[in-house]
């Protein structure tokens, strides 16, 4: 994104809290939501803005793991670790994820495509174990449907869909 | 007032006072080690822990405050069992290479372990990633050493107003440092090194130059000399186990002798030469703006301090313009050392190595400026810290203690008690006025033994005026004139200050900005570990030392008068432009 406009950007949000205690953390949050993570060039921006020097910042969005430093991928897979899951296989799952998406849990797939992570407790025990691809939830999963479901989200099927 | 029982005692303390406080004034010691003082407890490394009667749990004594009544126990079998199972957690993931860390003499970490007679950890923790940052010429840091304490945080973000460093991640994977993992070079660090005095353990410490200085020794081809900044003689006592605020200068020099240095010269000298071309680089500035009418950058800040230029060109990059030219005394020094000096004495400047002792670490930094080759080569080459000095001294087995005194070589050596004053916050400034009030007006300045009060002590902020009367006639512009004055230490102070100028809110003509509380003596190269009591123990000390020198006032030094008739000709004359003088550039923050 060309500078100037994201300053525009960057600084209509901070303007919106400018002054008021806690700031940083509200400023992030509205950042996260707009561009989906907190770019790099963003907080060089609100360090200058706020006046907040990058590290601090950069302190706020490593602790909390809300925030995220890299553009989430396009589906956002989430394996449920909840007690449930957990012994109904989800550790299971997580692994077999991870072996087919080549990513550990919090990293993207290189294509951009996946998210992973982990979750605790989706608030469907009665499914365990449970993942949740977007906002659809898949209960009662086994690791060897892992592949059919992924493959549904793939790019190459929703090519063909748009096709 | 509270009323409250430490280990029986009874004690009357302040209604806002912590358990630590209280325990302080009646003599109970309790460890800490992310203690700051001064600064909003956090509460971060337990080591602090006490027993409160009643209370469910142990609780952190620097963040607790103290309620009428309360009963607090420091020293039970509960408390040293606790303390003693946190510092061995902290130890199980402490990379401290401790038979060869140069901080084995002095870790407060390894004291605590001792004090609760650790001798085992019980806890096989998994060791740090260890990244060891090497990038900046004044500082070197090992995260696999930081205990997380975040005293370098609080000093860096609170003291100096800079916030190089902040813990990134959380819990186990948690490392101080610049965002982004960054190193200290990629960052608006200004290597003051506060950081590093700070440290308990051997995390941050100043980059280590001894052997460079050992090898220029031995090197037949080279004629090394040495400069010790004022600051040094009032703590360099420190490192062989005297009081702060012993005056060792003589010591000193003999010491320096000993170590084989050719000539031992003061900063001094040039400290009181600084006087000269930053007093009439001021006077010619109050003259453009109240004679000439034309518009100059007023009010004139000092240039001594290295951290402070480099936190201006990052922070405060509009007032650069305010910034005197002149180079630091230690600069200055190099400059002259590799010029008049070596002509003297027939001896090519690229033939001559110039040390520097300081209590600093952003003087290494300031060394290898590119702008600091006057002389044709680097005119200073080596900068040591006070510490450095002190493990030089010992490592060469001289006794310092029994050491008798020296006295320091001509010309470059001799000096008033003007120069020693550097070392304090508020003694530039008088130093300046010493000299500028007498060039002015033709009389002494009139401040109680030559001092201004106001502008001296561990206030962040002082400020003082004088009204000008009976000038003499070069300077009869000044008649009447009110010459305000303020000083700044410590780089949050320095900021508060630029802001109030900068908003209108103050005005001044002249002031005085240390890099570090207290100014020199509490530089990031001095002995650790520099508290206020510390700070005003060597600070009382160079006034002392200026007390007792005949010469007091910076233009009566002969050898700089010598200097100008000699070489220089006139201040801020062509020669001195070349050489005693620089510029500075704004820097990009991130």
């Amino acid at each position: 994104m060309e500078k100037e406009l994201l300053e525009r950007e960057v600084k209509e949000i901070a303007d919106s809290w400018k002054g008021k205690e806690g700031n940083l953390i509200m400023v992030l949050h509205q950042i996260q939501n707009r561009y989906g993570y907190v770019p790099r060039e963003v907080s060089l921006v609100l360090s200058e803005i706020l006046d907040v020097p990058l590290a601090r910042i950069y302190e706020v969005i490593t602790f909390y793991h809300f925030f995220r430093l890299t553009p989430p991928g396009k589906h956002t897979i989430s394996v449920c670790m909840g007690t449930a899951c957990y012994l109904k296989g989800g550790a299971e799952l997580m692994t077999e994820l991870e072996h087919l998406l080549c990513v550990k849990p919090g990293e993207t797939t290189k294509d951009g495509q996946f998210h992973l992570e982990m979750v605790r407790c989706l608030g469907c025990c009665g499914l365990a174990p449970v993942l949740k691809i977007g906002e659809k939830i898949y209960g009662g999963v086994k690791k060897k449907d892992i592949g059919d479901i992924i493959a549904h989200y793939s790019e190459e099927a929703e090519a063909q869909v748009t096709e | 007032m509270p009323k409250i029982f430490v280990n029986n005692k009874e004690v009357e303390v302040a209604a806002n006072a912590t358990i630590l406080d209280a325990a302080r004034l009646v003599g109970v010691q309790i460890p800490t080690l992310c203690y700051y003082e001064g600064k909003a407890p956090i509460g971060a490394c337990r080591v602090c822990l006490v027993e409160v009667e009643g209370a469910r749990t142990l609780v952190a004594s620097c963040s607790t405050p103290v309620i009428d009544g309360m009963k607090i126990h420091t020293n039970n079998q509960r408390v040293r069992e606790a303390r003693r199972t946190v510092v061995e957690l902290i130890l199980s993931e402490h990379e401290g290479s401790c038979q060869y860390c140069t901080r084995s003499e002095d870790c407060e970490l390894k004291e605590i372990a001792s004090h609760l007679g650790i001798e085992d950890i019980h806890y096989k923790g998994e060791k740090p990633v260890v990244h060891f940052d090497n990038s900046t010429p004044a500082l070197v840091r090992d995260s696999g050493k930081c205990i997380k304490c975040r005293r370098c945080v609080t000093v860096c973000a609170e003291v100096q107003g800079v916030g190089a460093l902040f813990p990134q991640n959380r819990g186990y994977k948690t490392m101080i440092g610049p965002a982004f993992a960054m190193d200290l070079d990629s960052v608006a660090c200004v290597q003051c090194g506060q950081c590093a005095a700070i440290c308990p353990v051997g995390a941050i410490q100043e980059k280590n130059d001894i052997d460079k200085v050992w090898a220029a020794l031995e090197d037949k081809t080279k004629h090394v000399v040495v400069q010790t900044a004022p600051a040094i003689r009032a703590a360099l006592g420190e490192c062989f186990d005297y009081p702060p605020g012993t005056l060792v200068t003589g010591k000193m020099v003999t010491a320096l002798r000993r170590i084989g240095f050719h000539s031992v010269f003061d900063t001094n000298f040039t400290a009181d030469l600084t006087i000269i071309e930053e007093g009439t680089e001021l006077l010619m500035r109050l003259k453009k703006a109240l004679v000439e009418k034309q518009p100059v950058s007023l009010p004139m800040f000092t240039s001594c301090s290295p951290g402070w230029i480099k936190f201006a060109e990052y922070y405060y990059p509009e007032f650069l313009p305010n910034l005197s030219s002149c180079k630091s005394p230690q600069q200055m020094f190099g400059a002259l050392a590799k010029t008049y000096y070596a002509t003297q004495n027939g001896i090519k400047p690229e033939d001559m190595v110039v040390v520097s002792i300081m209590p600093c670490t952003a003087k290494k930094f300031e060394a290898q400026r590119p702008e600091m080759n006057s002389s044709g080569v680097q005119d200073v080459d080596y900068v040591l810290t006070t510490r450095e000095l002190g493990f030089m001294i010992e490592s060469a087995g001289i006794d310092f203690r029994n050491l008798e005194d020296g006295t320091m070589d001509s010309p470059l050596g001799i000096s008033t008690g003007a120069a020693d004053i550097f070392a304090n916050t508020g003694g530039v400034m008088e130093a300046a006025l010493r000299t500028v009030y007498e060039l002015v007006t033709g009389r002494e300045f009139p401040g109680a033994d030559l001092r201004l009060g106001p502008v001296e002590g561990l206030a962040g902020i002082k400020a003082a005026s004088l009204v000008i009367t009976g000038t003499v006639p070069e300077w009869s512009f000044l008649e009447n004139v009110e010459v305000k004055v303020a000083v700044a230490h410590g780089l949050a102070n320095a900021a508060n200050l630029l802001d109030q100028i900068k908003a209108g809110k103050a005005n001044y003509h002249f002031i005085e900005v240390m890099t570090c509380t207290g100014g020199c003596i509490g530089g990031g190269g001095q002995p650790r570990y520099t508290d206020d009591s510390v700070r005003m123990a060597r600070i009382n000390a160079i006034y002392e030392e200026d007390a007792g020198k005949k010469l007091r006032k910076s233009h009566t030094n002969p050898q700089v008068k010598k200097l100008y008739d000699e070489f220089l000709k006139k201040p801020l004359g062509e020669k001195s432009h070349h050489l005693l003088h620089t510029h500075y550039h704004e820097r990009d923050k991130n």
